[in-house]
């Protein structure tokens, strides 16, 4: 099972401030194992969406030139206090991970 | 011709075999399922291909789109970078690092008040020009650049 999506949503008047960090080696394929030499084979983050109450506010393709463990900051208008916030990814390997938080005050 | 349809068409016609392949186990299906990720824009190996295959190869440079970021990054695996669009309305933007192996890093889409902003952390093989795209909700679409110094690159790391 993947580490949890850390999410941290706080009101900056009328602005959402939403950020993510999604626990993810986000191996490019392009690394070489030390010890053995051999290439580490690529294994990252293909697709995450970000939802409010159900409502999808953000869908993402990522590529293997995000740095690890990705950490994304985005902002959106109409949320309020104590709205239900889901992030969920899903990875090269079809391995995935989905999160709730509620926005803070 | 869009590629996407292309290769869907392709794949579409390769149904059967594609079936053989699922029933013989080789395949997981989590990984067919994930068909929106758009395969030959990401794997493209230089900035024109990839401008082509993400449908953007004219797009028009437009002042609305505004890039933040440091002029030297001392880390190439990890520099940040802040976009924000000030275009009207629902929209993707691209970003795009010119000189890594594969340019295409991420496409971000908003929508139901999401507003057009994202700060991410990228790697960067090198010193780059950084392009991000804005594709507007009737296609069109628009791009800003700017030039990012790394003083050690991060694709090994």
């Amino acid at each position: 099972m993947a580490d949890p999506i850390k999410i941290r949503a706080t009101q900056q008047g009328g602005i959402t401030d939403i950020r993510v960090l999604m626990q993810h080696p986000m191996e490019s394929g392009q690394r070489k194992d030390t010890a053995s030499g051999n290439a580490i084979p690529a294994h990252f983050i293909q697709n995450f969406t970000i939802s409010a109450n159900g409502k999808q506010l953000i869908a993402g393709q990522l590529n293997t030139a995000i740095s690890r463990n990705p950490l994304f900051a985005f902002r959106a208008r109409g949320l309020k206090a104590g709205d239900r916030l889901a992030v969920h990814w899903t990875d090269t390997r079809g391995e995935q991970r989905s999160d709730e938080a509620t926005v803070a005050g | 011709m869009n590629p996407l349809r292309r290769t869907l068409l392709q794949s579409a016609g390769a149904g059967s075999a594609l079936g053989l392949l699922l029933a013989a186990g080789l395949l997981k299906p989590t990984r067919v399922l994930a068909a929106d990720w758009n395969r030959p824009a990401f794997t493209a190996t230089n900035l024109g291909d990839a401008l082509k295959a993400y449908g953007a190869a004219a797009s028009v440079e437009h002042r609305d789109i505004v890039i933040n970021a440091a002029e030297i990054s001392e880390n190439g695996a990890q520099v940040p970078v802040e976009i924000i669009s000030n275009l009207p309305g629902y929209q993707t933007i691209a970003v795009f690092v010119e000189k890594n192996p594969m340019p295409l890093a991420a496409s971000l889409s908003f929508a139901n008040g999401a507003v057009p902003y994202v700060r991410l952390q990228l790697k960067m093989a090198e010193s780059s020009r950084l392009r991000a795209v804005v594709r507007t909700a009737d296609g069109k679409t628009y791009h800003a650049s700017r030039e990012i110094k790394v003083t050690l690159g991060g694709c090994g790391g």
